[in-house]
């Protein structure tokens, strides 16, 4: 394990910078956001909940497919570079990094997604263990260690010192190429960050949320929980905003559009919500015509469909964004707790 | 096939364009070279896109057997369609595919007598695989096509059916409209009340494509004649976007339509949540 005191962190930003984009946690307008470092940028790794999750370094917002130029009848299809400079991504906590898993799954399955992928392998991760969760986190109800996030290198925030720990070849590499920032870490160090994250450990099974039972998400009644009544009160509040999807870690749906920049058209992608009224809207009608549905698509999504497809694996990671931000405290949290249990139990 | 080339279309040609209806026009598409942009199976989609204006999922009406050119048949409705139904001979178009399942034609429906039912626009999917069948006579038994629309003005491609398929020995042309008119001897009535009215024997495999509401009544009819759901297929429409089973639209339960459909057998669709 290596370290570096907090005091001296723009040095180790500086020599990430040296040959890639670096992103991290930084605070603008009241909010920490992932977003490109520059000398002048407050770095927060201190937070522990970015607003939106780190899926965007991945499946940006908003992201170019392609260009055209149109003239008269004729069209010209003017496909991407495909290139992309290398980058990290660093102060990631342990839910958005198990989400990158969950989104893998989807976009890294064949017919691979090659603009997903090509961010993938530019991409380089620098995970954070987490020092103090909040009330509204959960991971560990999804198997999720907050003190041992996955990742190409882990690192500890202990007591003003950043310690630094690299696990795969892409961490080493990166590593090696800045290894003179950093001080060796002694046997002193290692008990600091194992008494840290004891510490962390005992305060994730005291949070209100450690103990939600998901056992009736089994995989073997979908269509049971698909017809619970309960779904007609649970849905009343929602509001159709669709808050709860775009700060969402792991929700993966998008819409594709193109734009007119004057000089051709772009076609992009970007979320989309299921939320939204108009995300399956047809010509001859909407098959999820009431908001009672679209709420309902978006849990049993999370909790039924993707583990069917996916060998159990639920789509959340628990990392408490819906709960935080939803404006009718709506919340995945109160989905398990209503539909988890049968209506006689 | 990466997902880049699966969303990068290619650049196609319109070489014919053919109005069957006052909504309905049917586009031959053609590569740039002559020739099809890629190969299909009967049921098959692709995504259609004018860059500017949208892009939109259609079935390839025309069969695989038929080696010069692609087929559309487009209803008018929306941006794109109606952008589509203003377009002149020689407009490049852009299209991706084939996307999603095709009928079972080499398999299933191998050796049995067909009944395929078309309502509507909802006759683009089935047309493929009747042209593929009558292309390939020998390997299905008798084929009935019932098919019916609003107003006689409202059936796509009339003159085909009536001029080619109803002469091959073994298949069987039916058709109706909604409601009584003038000048009209052919049958008049709603297409589930006419299949339940034709009594089908139970040994048949069933194609259906149309409007929900023919499906649901013309499924209820068939099992009320005897039929079972496991020789039913149909085909669904849902909103799709990427039609690669990524962006989530088309999600119903754990199924994504534009990749595990849009062909379905009845019985498949009993597992899962009523949303179509
Ligand atoms: C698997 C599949 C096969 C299809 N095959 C055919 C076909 O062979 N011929 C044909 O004419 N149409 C077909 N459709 C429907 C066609 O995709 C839509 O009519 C078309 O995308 C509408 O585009 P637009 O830009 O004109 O409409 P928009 O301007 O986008 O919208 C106009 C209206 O059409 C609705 N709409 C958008 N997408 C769809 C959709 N996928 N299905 C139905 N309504 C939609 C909109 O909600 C709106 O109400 C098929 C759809 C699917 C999913
Ligand atoms: S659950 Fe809450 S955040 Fe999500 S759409 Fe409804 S009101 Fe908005
Ligand atoms: S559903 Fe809520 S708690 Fe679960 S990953 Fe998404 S935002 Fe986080
Ligand atoms: S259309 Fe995108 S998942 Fe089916």
């Amino acid at each position: 394990m290596l370290k570096i005191s907090m005091e001296n962190i723009d040095k180790l930003y500086a020599a990430i910078k040296e040959s890639r984009d670096l992103f991290l946690p930084i605070e603008s307008a009241g909010q920490v956001q992932f977003a490109e470092y520059t000398d002048d940028a407050v770095v927060r790794l201190d937070v522990l909940k970015t607003v939106k999750s780190a899926k965007d370094a991945f499946f940006p917002q908003s992201e170019d497919l392609m260009e055209f130029k149109v003239c008269g009848k004729e069209i010209d299809v003017i496909p991407p570079s495909g290139d992309m400079k290398e980058f990290v991504i660093m102060g990631v906590k342990a839910c958005d990094a198990k989400s990158f898993e969950i989104l893998d799954r989807v976009y890294l399955k064949e017919p691979i997604d090659s603009y997903y992928a090509l961010r993938r392998e530019k991409g380089l991760v620098v995970v954070q263990a987490c020092g103090r969760p909040e009330e509204s986190c959960f991971c560990n109800v999804f198997g999720i260690d907050a003190t041992a996030p996955v990742g190409d290198v882990v690192t500890y925030l202990v007591d003003g010192t950043l310690y630094w720990d690299a696990q795969t070849e892409k961490g080493k590499e990166l590593t090696e190429k800045i290894a003179s920032v950093f001080d060796n870490a002694d046997a002193n160090d290692d008990a600091k960050v194992e008494a840290s994250k004891a510490e962390t450990k005992a305060i994730m099974e005291k949070l209100p949320f450690a103990n939600l039972d998901l056992s009736r998400f089994n995989g073997e009644n979908m269509m049971e929980i698909f017809k619970d009544e309960r779904w007609n009160e649970l849905y009343k509040a929602c509001l159709g905003c669709g808050t709860c999807t775009f700060v969402c870690p792991t929700c993966q749906c998008y819409d594709i559009k193109d734009y007119d920049t004057g000089h051709g058209i772009k076609r992009f992608r970007c979320w989309d919500s299921c939320m939204y009224s108009d995300f399956t809207m047809m010509a001859h009608g909407n098959n999820r015509n009431s908001q009672m549905e679209r709420f309902r698509q978006r849990f049993m999504h999370k909790l039924v469909y993707y583990p069917s497809n996916n060998e159990g694996i639920y789509s959340c990671v628990g990392c408490g964004r819906c709960v935080n931000k939803c404006p009718i405290s709506m919340n995945i949290v109160k989905v398990i707790k209503t539909m988890g249990v049968t209506d006689n139990e | 096939m990466s997902n880049a080339e699966m969303l990068i279309p290619q650049v196609g040609i319109v070489t014919d364009i053919r109005q069957d209806t006052p909504d309905v026009k049917t586009f031959r598409v053609n590569a740039l070279e002559g020739g099809k942009l890629f190969e299909h199976m009967p049921g098959q989609c692709a995504m259609v896109s004018i860059p500017g204006v949208g892009e939109g999922m259609f079935s390839i009406t025309s069969s695989p057997t038929n080696r010069e050119f692609m087929e559309f048949s487009i209803k008018k409705c929306g941006c794109l369609t109606t952008f589509l139904h203003q377009i002149e001979v020689g407009q490049k178009v852009c299209v991706r595919g084939p996307l999603g399942k095709h009928f079972p034609v080499e398999s299933e429906f191998k050796g049995k007598d067909l009944v395929i039912i078309g309502g509507g626009i909802g006759i683009a999917p089935v047309r493929s695989v009747i042209n593929y069948c009558i292309d390939n006579r020998e390997d299905y038994g008798t084929i009935d096509v019932v098919y019916g629309a609003r107003t006689s003005k409202d059936l796509v491609d009339y003159r085909e059916m009536i001029e080619e398929w109803s002469n091959v020995p073994g298949v069987n042309v039916h058709i109706t409209i909604d409601i009584e008119e003038e000048g009209w001897d052919g049958h008049v009535g709603f297409v589930p009340n006419y299949v339940k009215e034709l009594n089908f024997s139970t040994d048949k495999t069933v194609v259906m494509c149309g409007p929900p509401i023919m499906i649901k009544f013309t499924l209820a009819g068939l099992l009320e004649l005897g039929f079972d759901k496991t020789q039913v297929y149909t085909t669904m429409e849902l909103r799709m976007k990427c039609g690669i089973g990524k962006c989530g639209r088309c999600n119903i339960g754990d199924k994504y339509v534009c990749v595990d459909g849009p062909v379905f057998r009845f019985d498949e669709l009993d597992e899962l949540p009523d949303e179509y």
